[in-house]
Formats: C-alpha cells, structure tokens, sequence
C-alpha cells in the first residue's frame, strides 16, 4: 500500500534524493510545492519504531526485526493536494536504551512520533515521559503524533484506547492505534502529521537563516531547504 | 553491558566517537561509555549556558537571554573546508546529520593591527600587509606553490621540496620576513617557527590546503558547525550506533582490567564487568597511562558585539604570529556567534587560546584579549596536554592525545586514523560504510 502514488499516498521515493526536489515529478503528476520535514522516532526498546517506519517508507515488516542496526536515515514522501510533503525521518539507532539520545538528534525537529506497545503498560508510561523530553527539548511548535503500536495483538491489550485518547488529546497530540503488521493507521498517521505541519515559508523550527549540507561534489554548494524552495 | 565487546570506547569526545564510528563499521562490537550525562567530553558544546556558569562557578546573569540558545565549545576549532574532517564526514555519511556555515573572515595580526589573510593572487594585490614590490613576490611565490606538482619535476623550478626546506623556499621568492611570518602562521598554520628548517613539502602541501578549502566556499577555508562543535561528536556516535554500537551515558568506569599477560580484558563499572579485547580512551581515563607534555590556555569570551576592524563578521579567526608578540607559539582568536546557534540573538563567543610558555599564562593571552573590544564575561582554562606513555599494541588500550591548540581539526583526524592503524592494524576502508541500507545515497 505504501507503492501506490495518488493524492493522499505515500510514494516510495527514497531512491531519487539526487534530484533537486523542484525538478522531481512524481509518476508525471504535476508539480507542485516540496516540502521537507525533519521528523524523529521515540519510544521505548522494542515497542516497534523501526518496524512503523519500515512499514512506511518499504511496505515491509519483519516479524523478527532485529534492534536498529544500518538504517537509521530513511526519507519518504506523502501527497498533500497540491504539496509534497517529505519526511526525513530519524530513527533512534538504539540510543534511547541506557538513555543516551543525543540532543541532535532532536534538534530541528518538526515533527515526532512516540510510540508505546498497546500490550504493555509499561511502555505508555514511558512515551508520556518522551513527550515530557521532547516539549523541554524539542522546538516548541513541533507536531507529535502518538502511536499505539502492535494493534494487532488487541487480545493482549493493557493500554486502554480511551486513556490514551484523551492523554493524547489534553496533550495536544495526534493520536492512533497503529500496527505494523498489518499496516493499521501506519500510511494514516505520517498522512495525519503532514495535515498538520505549517507549510509556510517559514516553517524553519530555528526561524533563522540555517546552514549548509556539505556533500562530496560541492563546488556549488546548495543550501538545505527546509521547506517549500 | 555484562557481554563481550570487540571495543569498549571510553569517553565521548570527537577523536573517541570518530574511532567508535569507524569500529562499528568495520564490523566491530562496540560498547561505547562516557562518565558525564552528555556527549563530547572536552570537545563538547555546554548547553544551557547556566550550566557554564556553573562549571565555573560564577553567577549567571540575565542579561545573556535563554540559556538553551546557548551551545558554548571548551575547546575552539574550526574544519578546512577541504580537510580530513570534512572528508571523513563525507566518506562516512555523518555530514547528513549537521549543517554548517563558512568562517567570514580570517585575519592575521601585524603591529598591533589586523589585516585579512591574502590567500590568493587577487587578494595578495589588494592586500595592506605588504609593499608594492613584496605583492608581486608574494604573488609568484603563491603561483609557483600552486602550480608545484611533486610528481612532475617539470613544475620544480629547480626546487625541490624534498631535499629544500621552507626557508630555502621563502628566500627563493626573496619573501621578506613579514611575508614569511603571515605565510608560515595565517596560511600554512604552522603554530611556531620548526618549520622552517624542515623540507618545504609539509608547508607546500598546508598553503594548497588553505587555498583549496578558500575555493571551496568563499569568504575563509573554515567551515563551522551550526549548534557548536559538540555536534560533531554526536554525529560520529550516531553513525557507530547505526552500525550497531551501545551507548552508556552517565556511566561510571571505575577500572580498565587486565589479563595475566598485560593484556586488557575489559572494564569494571560498579559490580558489572564488561568484557572485551579493545580498549580506547581519552587521557583522562588512564591517568597513570599518560604523560604531560605541555599545557594550552583558553579563555572564552561573551560579548555582546563583533570584533573591531572585522567588518563586523559574525565570524571570524584572528591569528597572532608568534614574533609579532615576542612568543615561540602562536596565539590564536576564534569568533562565532548566534548565527551558528551557538548563543541567543545578538551575542558573540570569542575564543583566545595558546601554548603555555610562562608560568602566567593569562598574561600570555592579552594581545589576543585586547583585540576583542568589550568583554562582558571571561572564563579560562588550563589544561594539560597529555600523550600516552606506549603505542598500545602490547597492552591493547590506545590512548588519544589531548586536544592541541591548533585551531582546525587536522592533527585530530591524524591522531584518529593512526589510532585505528595502530588498533586494527589497517587502514579504513572507506567503502565499508554502506550509503545505500535504505538511506539518501
């Protein structure tokens, strides 16, 4: 489902970031507005971050994922009406284990995903405290989405749909019962968050002028657009 | 971390996460500790800026804006824009994660004034650093070490770089010894004046660098992280945990262990022991391991403008040439600003370091406070520099040395690679890193 490339779709595009975005037209579709999104994975060990972004970004899931090892700078894109939003999204590379995230990894940050286990508690616990991290770290007007994962396995369920709702709900947070597995809400809820991000000029988390990307052929060096170049 | 490691990396700072990244990759286990709760070690950026105050324990004061606009490094650098830290950040991926911004201006000391370093020949014309006749010397001398190819002899001119040394190549162009000064210390940053006496092809191959990373982005070769430099650590470590690596922050190393024939075998924490084949560390986890070798003060500056005479650069590298002031080392002043995000709005930290030579080191350092203006708050530091006492390949624990006082980041990258040779017996391979598991590549 993640292959399929209409309005409202995610596109598998990973493959094509040498082309500059303005150029890139998408299965002949007509152009229109890119814009890029910094956007990061949290929650605790084995809830199924790597597993919802692979389900994204691939249509793939494997049953036995191994903790995050290789691949841990994914991008994909989703159609808006007439904007492309693209994702540059963070994995946490197993950095959150002995809670050694580093403060990059939130930097510039426009958007975040904290996912719990809908079959362990624990694990909610845990994402309540990442949103806590992430309103003292992050941007302040960054978009969190929470996604209850492994929504599949509702027979083992210890996390109440309703309490988590309304967390989400007094937080200010988008909020979905995703799965992996079955690929339950996972294009929804990335489609969900791009509805949300401002997609003005000047969208930059920083509102100043940013840096630039070095790369290996730099003799004209490009600038990083952080939205809608 | 009761498991078997390759290598147990101790200590987050830049040289430690660029060996820990490179280990990973490699395909080694990897368990990576640093005793403090954030990355960096010495090399890292201090946010917010309260806890700088802290670590000097001195009162903060309002007039400095929010506190976590503030990145402050402890130690001032910047990367060649075509040097071996940028290399190794593209060949490895980790350039992905930053961004960065060109220095805007590089500026020599001369008589008690400050002039822009002429690095090309259009800029050695309009320079005021020199005469009309020395411009057009200086002007050939640069032409000559451009075109000079060491492996065609048809470009040597009758000199070679092999066999002559600097001296021989200054006198060559009759280069005054103003020229030479600025040359040898503002181009080929050469931090006191050995070089001379030695083959040219060292300073040959250091003034090409500073031209290549000029042509690379413009206004100055030196390239700047936004957020601080503490940002190029964390990068190297996310890179080391993408290929798998474990960190443990905020972590106690109370003992290096070591086998019956002197080998390490791994680490103590507390009642937990990690085992392991590999040890590297900083310094300062073996202090019986290292020797001091010298000593370098720093003393950051908050100020709330730029440095005069500096077309207000939001930017800037000031080097004093060591005969300008009567040392033997040269003093060196590094401007950064809210611009790299590194303090709130309207702010400025100017960096003033040098090698200790004097039993008063503050003292040392006044020409380069001098030229900043306004000061609203000092901090300074001496620290040792320390080497360790052997190779490593007996005992298997490879040491870095301390960060010097030079103000770029290529004996950092040296000291990294020979460590690696020296651990793994081999060179890396840049091709080991896989740009294409799913990522932009």
């Amino acid at each position: 489902m993640a292959n399929r490339a209409a309005p409202g779709s995610a596109t598998n595009q990973q493959q094509q970031q040498q082309q500059p975005a303005a150029t890139r037209s998408n299965n002949g579709a007509p152009q229109n507005k890119v814009c890029q999104f910094k956007l990061v994975l949290l929650g605790e060990s084995a809830v199924g971050k790597s597993s919802l972004v692979l389900r994204f970004v691939k249509g793939q899931f494997h049953e036995y994922q191994e903790s995050t090892i290789g691949a841990a700078f994914l991008t994909q894109t989703v159609m808006l009406d007439d904007i492309t939003v693209k994702f540059e999204i963070w994995d946490t590379a197993g950095q959150e284990r002995y809670h050694s995230l580093a403060p990059m990894y939130y930097r510039g940050a426009q958007a975040a995903i904290v996912v719990y286990d809908i079959t362990n508690q624990e694990t909610f616990a845990r994402a309540k405290t990442w949103v806590k991290e992430l309103q003292r770290q992050a941007s302040p007007n960054i978009v969190i989405a929470l996604a209850g994962n492994k929504s599949d396995l509702a027979a083992k369920r210890m996390v109440d749909h309703d309490e988590a709702y309304a967390y989400a709900d007094e937080n200010g947070l988008l909020f979905m019962e995703t799965s992996a597995k079955t690929a339950m809400n996972v294009t929804d809820i990335f489609l969900a968050i791009a509805k949300k991000l401002p997609k003005g000029e000047q969208t930059s988390a920083q509102g100043t002028a940013q840096g630039r990307r070095i790369t290996d052929a730099d003799q004209a060096p490009r600038s990083t657009p952080n939205c809608c170049k | 971390m009761d498991e078997e490691y390759d290598a147990i990396v101790l200590g987050t700072g830049l040289k430690e996460c660029i060996l820990s990244g490179m280990l990973s990759v490699s395909g080694k286990k990897v368990l990576h500790i640093d005793r403090n709760k954030y990355y960096g070690g010495e090399s890292a950026s201090i946010t917010p800026l309260e806890e700088l105050f802290e670590k000097y324990s001195t009162p903060v004061d309002p007039a400095y804006g929010r506190g976590r606009d503030w990145n402050v490094d402890l130690i001032p650098k910047f990367l060649m824009a075509n040097g071996q830290l940028v290399k190794l950040l593209i060949h490895t991926g980790v350039t992905r994660y930053l961004e960065f911004k060109s220095c805007e201006g590089s500026y020599v000391y001369k008589g008690g004034k400050i002039s822009k370093v002429p690095a090309d020949e259009r800029e050695a014309l309009g320079s005021d650093l020199m005469g009309l006749f020395e411009k057009r010397r200086f002007k050939n001398f640069l032409v000559f070490v451009q075109e000079y190819d060491p492996a065609d002899p048809k470009t040597w001119k009758d000199f070679d770089s092999r066999t002559q040394t600097t001296q021989q190549l200054y006198e060559k162009f009759g280069l005054d010894a103003n020229t030479q000064d600025f040359t040898g210390h503002a181009i080929a940053l050469y931090r006191d004046d050995e070089y001379l006496a030695k083959p040219a092809g060292d300073a040959m191959k250091r003034i090409k660098l500073y031209s290549e990373s000029l042509a690379r982005y413009g206004k100055s070769p030196y390239l700047y992280p936004m957020y601080g430099l503490g940002e190029l650590p964390q990068g190297f470590a996310r890179l080391s945990a993408i290929y798998g690596g474990t960190y443990m922050l905020d972590k106690q190393v109370d003992e290096i262990v070591m086998d019956a024939e002197g080998k390490v075998c791994g680490i103590r924490s507390g009642g937990e022991i990690a085992k392991c084949k590999q040890v590297y560390c900083d310094p300062t986890y073996v202090p019986e391991r290292v020797r001091k070798t010298g000593q370098v003060i720093r003393c950051i500056c908050l100020m709330d403008h730029p440095v005069p005479n500096t077309k207000d650069a939001l930017s800037t590298q000031i080097i004093i040439p060591q005969k300008q002031v009567g040392r033997r080392s040269d003093i060196y002043v590094s401007v950064v600003s809210y611009t790299h995000q590194v303090a709130a709005k309207g702010w400025f930290v100017a960096m003033v370091s040098t090698t200790v030579e004097t039993a008063t080191p503050e003292e040392e350092i006044r020409p380069g406070l001098a030229l900043l203006g306004p000061i609203r708050q000092k901090f300074v530091t001496v620290s040792d520099y320390y080497e360790a006492l052997d190779p490593g390949q007996s005992t298997q624990l490879f040491i870095s040395t301390s960060y010097d006082a030079t103000t770029h980041f290529e004996t950092t990258c040296l000291d990294v690679l020979d460590i690696f040779k020296r651990g793994t017996g081999e060179d890396f391979d840049f091709s080991k890193v896989k740009h294409n598991l799913g990522d932009e590549e």
